[in-house]
């Protein structure tokens, strides 16, 4: 989804993502445990500085509705609270075929929408065929593809999509044209969130301003441009979730002001993240540090070098870039709200290589390679950034630090689309990509390269901003793609390492640091610390705050 | 004993009196002697000075490169410092000097200032004075010209432009000249629609004056003052405007130092680190009213028709 | 008189056409897709494309506009890209809400700025002159951000007078009203006092003065009416502008503006409200403009509309 203006971040480092994850399933389970004992009941309030655009699960893809969405609407797959592990969430349980290509999902019995119709696995062909539809205008259209018969029905040459089968009421059989290893995470996916065709019909189009689904909560109100109000929804098949009876959006609202709310108590959660400004406050106070929770993302933040422009056509110049940043400076910037990169996955992916260094901070060294490559004198270029703090700080860091090695850079810094469309159109030779890109929407290491390094997406319009194609790998890569068996997965996750760790050989990036999750709530509520800063329910899972007593 | 709204025709300056027209070979002329005696004109005077001596020798006055960017300029965590022995005014979001930066930052906000904001002030005064002068066909196109510029999104077109061009500050210029103007040229247009209907205008007509020196002799004089208001408190609002659009990215770009910019980068810190408002702020202020001292005490001393 | 009215309606349909066209120029100059912006990052070339389509976005310029303006003719304001919903609705939402604002935000202007125009003007070369004086150039120069927040932190954080920001009663007005007229009352009283200088030096003024006749009905019967000209130029210039929405006070008061939403369809390329937020705001330009200009005859009988 899109990463959103002005959320700064901090913290020491971060060992071990898996340390962390033990943890949250730890505490996971002793909810569960406990969920008996739990108390139900109160309200919370969440507040955000840009509007709630849309809750149509097929078409919201931005940081306010995402993990709204996830309140109001459940998919076949979800995530444990606080992890990137993938569970059955409306489906009880499903089987995978001998040869990967076949998925049936048990849906559970008894799920009601929030009009009182209980789900059936026609609800589950009604979705996959809403959001393959061209007329939905759906971003997550692209990831059903791989479902067989998809394209036909896209092209309008078939009335359904073939593989999806209704097998009876409550089993759904989805087969897919080759084996796609990250298929049950697309489950996961909003755009994969059941809808009731009679609802969507009824809302005249306006189906995302009247959102009906299964989920723990349920539209109540909606002032437009104020807030949002959700209650919950009595009738959720999870027994005792969710713990509030309430739960209130509002608009609107700048970070310094809603810093200020919640220390009155009006705000229960801060939707943008602890203003720049106030963090060292925050966190020296003894009180109000114990309000914070920190946690990781599936996210890092890089310069793309347009591989196609001189002078960074030539290696060892991205190479030398790589060299001249200090990322240990950038990140104080933002208050230490994340780690230095050394690569490009965030070390919460297993593929993620601990052992790698990266390019060492060494402008001796990057000025001598600047020169082997023939610029004894540096050179002149641009470097694109969105302007919204702190991505222009952060850009005018990396500026400070190419002029070190000659590299005089003019800074662009404009609004998002226009930088967006710069990249596109493969005439950026450097762009910050903080503000825009790049969170994972699923935790598998692909989505961290179809979308943005791959030849496919080196294309007019593509995200692939670096320019960089490699067909070697792109081919390594696809059939990485197809490894989808269990007993395939441990192969899998060594070949995306082995590809990301040739993709740095090649430098088209400079991976500058992955931001990390860092969350203030009020003493009003509580809960495990890992959902407030959930790496999958974006910024919070709702469903899980509870009171607190 | 009363006197004339107007210089009349055919004296030298109006109301000099005997003794010193007589002696004025041989000491100060007499608008120079009145300024002198004008103390807020001189403080005025005085301050404008300042800001052209910053503007000019920031090179010789800074302290620290304004560019620079000190990883100890930042506490540990990644606040600005307080001002200090090193950094006399402080440090910004960036570990940079702030006293280095105003200094630097002088040269753009006076260019903005002063330069852009007079052309607005140009523009608005011929627009105002000839649709509230001859009226009619070309009073409603103006005047419905105004309404579209009013109305005009010139922040898409800040954007746009961002986009398509080098970033510049003469486009920011540009801009602000073509935005601004409609204040100027309402206001001027209301006045001469009054004044030209004064008795003196119509029969300055009725002699036979020509346009021009109606113009220029029987309405300009009336429209100085509000020229004067916006032409001083302008300075401050483009300042601030300049750094909106430096911010969308049309005018300068960092590391350039602006005054506005300085502000607009390090507003949210203002409850943690004021100087880095307060600062540039105050030089904002300072340089606006000082060209308004300045200005009201030279017209003061300029203006015949009026004694203290 | 009615002969002027349907004048001026005739020429503000020109206005809101002219003002329509320019900002479909410049939306569309944005090198910016708004089907990209609705596609997101993940989606494929096809998507995009198919979005496009949709959208009519493939169409050309001059055809594109004159379906805008069919719709536009029978209230169709078109649907938001981002948000899927009727743009009439959106702007509907905001409003009352920028109304209100607008209103009080120039009443406060007017109650601060001419009182002390006024005072500033009568006392020339005092003490107090310089004090109104400096005070509005520290009110125009302050950033509206700052002394938002200012204004927040002490007078609803520190002493919870008021609310921290936010909409609903009258007390959410009262601090961004204040915010929006410390800066303009700053312009109010300086145009005041200059006006009421240049009247104050006026032949007939002076005579009566120095006939003895008092001062304040001089003041208030002569004087002011004309010195309250250019006023009421700008404060017609203010209705149009406030009308267009604030965005910097918007969103440090959580006002449910129109300012604010005209910013974000700007970053998503969202044309429909866009074009929807400029064409009220010209609609209010065009009705300020109108009001000052209905104004002057009465301040000044000597102005006459042929």
């Amino acid at each position: 989804m899109q990463q959103v203006n002005g959320r700064d971040s901090d913290a020491p480092r971060i060992r071990g993502a898996a340390w962390q994850r033990v943890a949250a399933l730890l505490s996971a389970a002793l909810l569960v445990g406990s969920m008996a004992f739990a108390q139900q009941g109160g309200s919370a309030t969440v507040s955000f500085q840009d509007d709630i655009s849309t809750l149509d699960p097929q078409v919201g893809y931005d940081w306010q509705n995402w993990s709204i969405i996830k309140t109001i609407f459940d998919g076949l797959m979800d995530y444990v609270p606080g992890t990137t592990e993938l569970v059955p969430h409306l489906a009880e349980s499903y089987d995978v075929s001998e040869d990967g290509l076949t998925y049936t999902f048990n849906l559970r019995q008894g799920v009601l929408f929030h009009n009182g119709r209980e789900l059936v696995a026609d609800d589950v062909r009604y979705t996959f065929e809403r959001v393959l539809d061209p007329a939905t205008q759906s971003p997550g259209q692209g990831f059903y593809t791989t479902i067989a018969g998809a394209q036909e029905f896209i092209d309008g040459e078939a009335d359904s999509v073939a593989g999806v089968e209704v097998v009876d009421d409550y089993t759904v059989r989805i087969t897919t044209s080759e084996p796609d290893a990250s298929f049950l995470h697309k489950m996961g996916l909003n755009f994969a969130h059941i809808v009731p065709q009679e609802a969507v019909e009824a809302a005249g189009g306006d189906f995302g301003h009247n959102p009906v689904g299964t989920g723990g909560f349920m539209l109540k109100e909606w002032v437009l441009g104020q807030r949002v109000v959700l209650e919950r929804n009595p009738n959720y098949f999870e027994e005792g979730l969710p713990y509030l009876d309430e739960m209130v959006f509002q608009v609107g609202v700048d970070p310094n002001v809603a810093f200020l709310r919640l220390l009155q108590g009006e705000v229960d959660v801060l939707g943008d993240g602890i203003p720049s400004a106030r963090f060292t406050e925050v966190m020296d106070d003894p009180d109000l540090s114990q309000q914070v929770a920190r946690g990781e993302q599936m996210q890092t933040g890089y310069v793309t070098i347009n591989v196609n422009m001189e002078p960074f056509d030539d290696v060892r110049v991205r190479q030398a870039l790589n060299m001249a940043i200090n990322k240990d400076r950038i990140v104080r910037l933002i208050n230490n709200r994340a780690v230095p990169a050394t690569q490009i996955l965030p070390p919460l992916f297993e593929s993620h290589n601990a052992d790698y260094a990266g390019y060492p901070y060494d402008p001796e060294a990057a000025r001598e390679l600047l020169a082997e490559a023939g610029y004894p004198n540096g050179f002149d270029t641009e470097l694109y950034a969105y302007n919204v703090a702190p991505n222009d700080r952060i850009a005018q860091a990396i500026q400070a630090d190419l002029a070190e090695i000659g590299v005089n850079v003019a800074l662009r810094t404009q609004a998002q689309s226009t930088v967006i469309e710069a990249g596109g159109a493969g005439e950026a030779p450097l762009i910050w990509s903080g503000g825009m890109a790049w969170i994972a929407d699923y935790p598998d290491p692909n989505n961290f390269y179809w979308p943005i390094l791959a030849c496919a997406s080196n294309i007019p319009g593509g995200w692939n901003w670096a320019r960089y194609c490699n067909e070697d790998l792109e081919a390594r890569a696809a059939r990485a793609d197809t490894l989808a068996r269990a007993d395939q997965q441990e192969a899998r996750v060594a070949e995306w390492r082995d590809i990301f760790m040739e993709i740095m050989e090649e430098a088209p990036w400079i991976p500058i640091f992955h931001e990390l999750q860092v969350s203030m709530h009020s003493t009003n509520v509580t809960g495990p610390s890992a959902i407030f800063v959930d790496p999958m329910h974006i910024p919070v899972h709702y469903e899980m705050v509870r009171k607190a007593e | 004993m009363a006197q004339q709204a107007a210089p009349v025709e055919g004296t030298t300056g109006g109301n000099t009196p005997l003794n010193e027209r007589v002696s004025a070979g041989r000491v100060a002329p007499a608008w120079l002697r009145r300024f002198m005696k004008n103390g807020a004109g001189v403080t005025g005077l005085i301050g404008v000075i300042i800001v052209l001596v910053m503007a000019f020798a920031a090179p010789l006055l800074a302290p620290h490169d304004p560019a620079r960017q000190y990883f100890d300029g930042l506490t540990d965590f990644g606040d600005p410092l307080p001002p200090s022995e090193r950094f006399p005014l402080g440090t910004d979001t960036l570990g940079r000097d702030l006293a280095s930066r105003i200094l630097y930052g002088a040269r753009v906000s006076l260019l903005v200032g002063v330069l852009a904001n007079g052309a607005a002030v140009l523009l608005g005064l011929i627009i105002g004075v000839v649709a509230g002068y001859f009226r009619g066909v070309t009073e409603t196109i103006l005047m419905r010209i105004t309404d579209v510029m009013t109305a005009f999104p010139a922040l898409i077109l800040a954007i746009a432009l961002a986009a398509i061009l080098r970033p510049s500050l003469w486009i920011v210029a540009l801009v602000i000249a073509l935005v601004n103007w409609v204040w100027i040229a309402r206001a001027i247009y209301a006045q001469v629609l009054s004044i030209g209907q004064r008795e003196f205008v119509e029969a300055a007509g009725a002699l036979g004056v020509g346009t021009f020196r109606t113009l220029f002799r029987h309405i300009l004089p009336h429209l100085v003052s509000t020229l004067m208001v916006f032409g001083t408190l302008g300075i401050s609002t483009t300042v601030l405007l300049e750094a909106s659009l430096s911010f969308l990215g049309v005018g300068v770009q960092p590391p350039t130092p602006s005054w506005g910019g300085i502000i607009n980068e390090s507003q949210s810190y203002f409850l943690d680190a004021p100087w880095l408002v307060a600062f540039p702020g105050v030089a904002i202020v300072l340089t606006s009213l000082s060209f308004n001292l300045f200005g009201e005490a030279l017209r003061d001393s300029l203006d015949l028709a009026e004694r203290r | 008189m009615i002969a002027y009215l349907s004048q001026r309606v005739l020429q503000a349909a020109g206005v809101l056409l002219g003002v329509s066209i320019i900002t479909f120029l410049l939306a569309f100059l944005l090198p910016a897709d708004p089907a990209r912006m609705i596609a997101g990052r993940s989606a494929t070339v096809a998507t995009v494309e198919s979005i496009r389509e949709q959208l009519g976005l493939n169409r050309p310029l001059p055809q594109q506009y004159v379906t805008y303006l069919g719709n536009l003719l029978k209230g169709d304001f078109g649907r938001s890209y981002a948000q899927k919903a009727d743009v009439t609705r959106i702007i509907r939402s905001r409003l009352a809400p920028t109304l209100q604002l607008a209103l009080v935000g120039i009443l406060f202007e007017l109650l601060i700025g001419l009182p002390m125009g006024m005072i500033a003007a009568i006392k020339r070369g005092t003490w107090v002159d310089q004090g109104v004086m400096a005070f509005a150039f520290v009110g125009v120069s302050a950033p509206q951000f700052v002394v938002g927040l200012l204004l927040i932190y002490f007078f609803a954080y520190l002493i919870p007078i008021f609310p921290l920001g936010g909409y609903g009663t009258a007390r959410h007005i009262v601090l961004p009203a204040i915010a929006v007229g410390l800066a303009g009352g700053g312009w109010y009283a300086r145009v005041t006092r200059s006006a009421m200088i240049d009247v104050l030096r006026q032949g007939y003024v002076r005579t009566a003065r120095a006939k003895g006749v008092f001062p304040s009905k001089v003041v208030f019967k002569h004087v002011l009416k004309n010195a309250v000209l250019p006023v009421v130029a700008l404060v017609g210039l203010d209705i149009g502008v406030f009308m267009g929405g604030i965005v910097i006070v918007e969103s440090v008061f959580g006002w449910p503006g129109i300012g604010q939403m005209i910013w974000q369809a700007i970053q998503l390329v969202d044309i429909p409200v866009i074009m929807g937020g400029v064409l009220v705001t010209a609609l209010f330009v065009v009705l300020g403009n109108l009001l000052a200009d209905l104004v002057y005859p009465a301040l000044d009988p000597r102005i006459r509309y042929s």
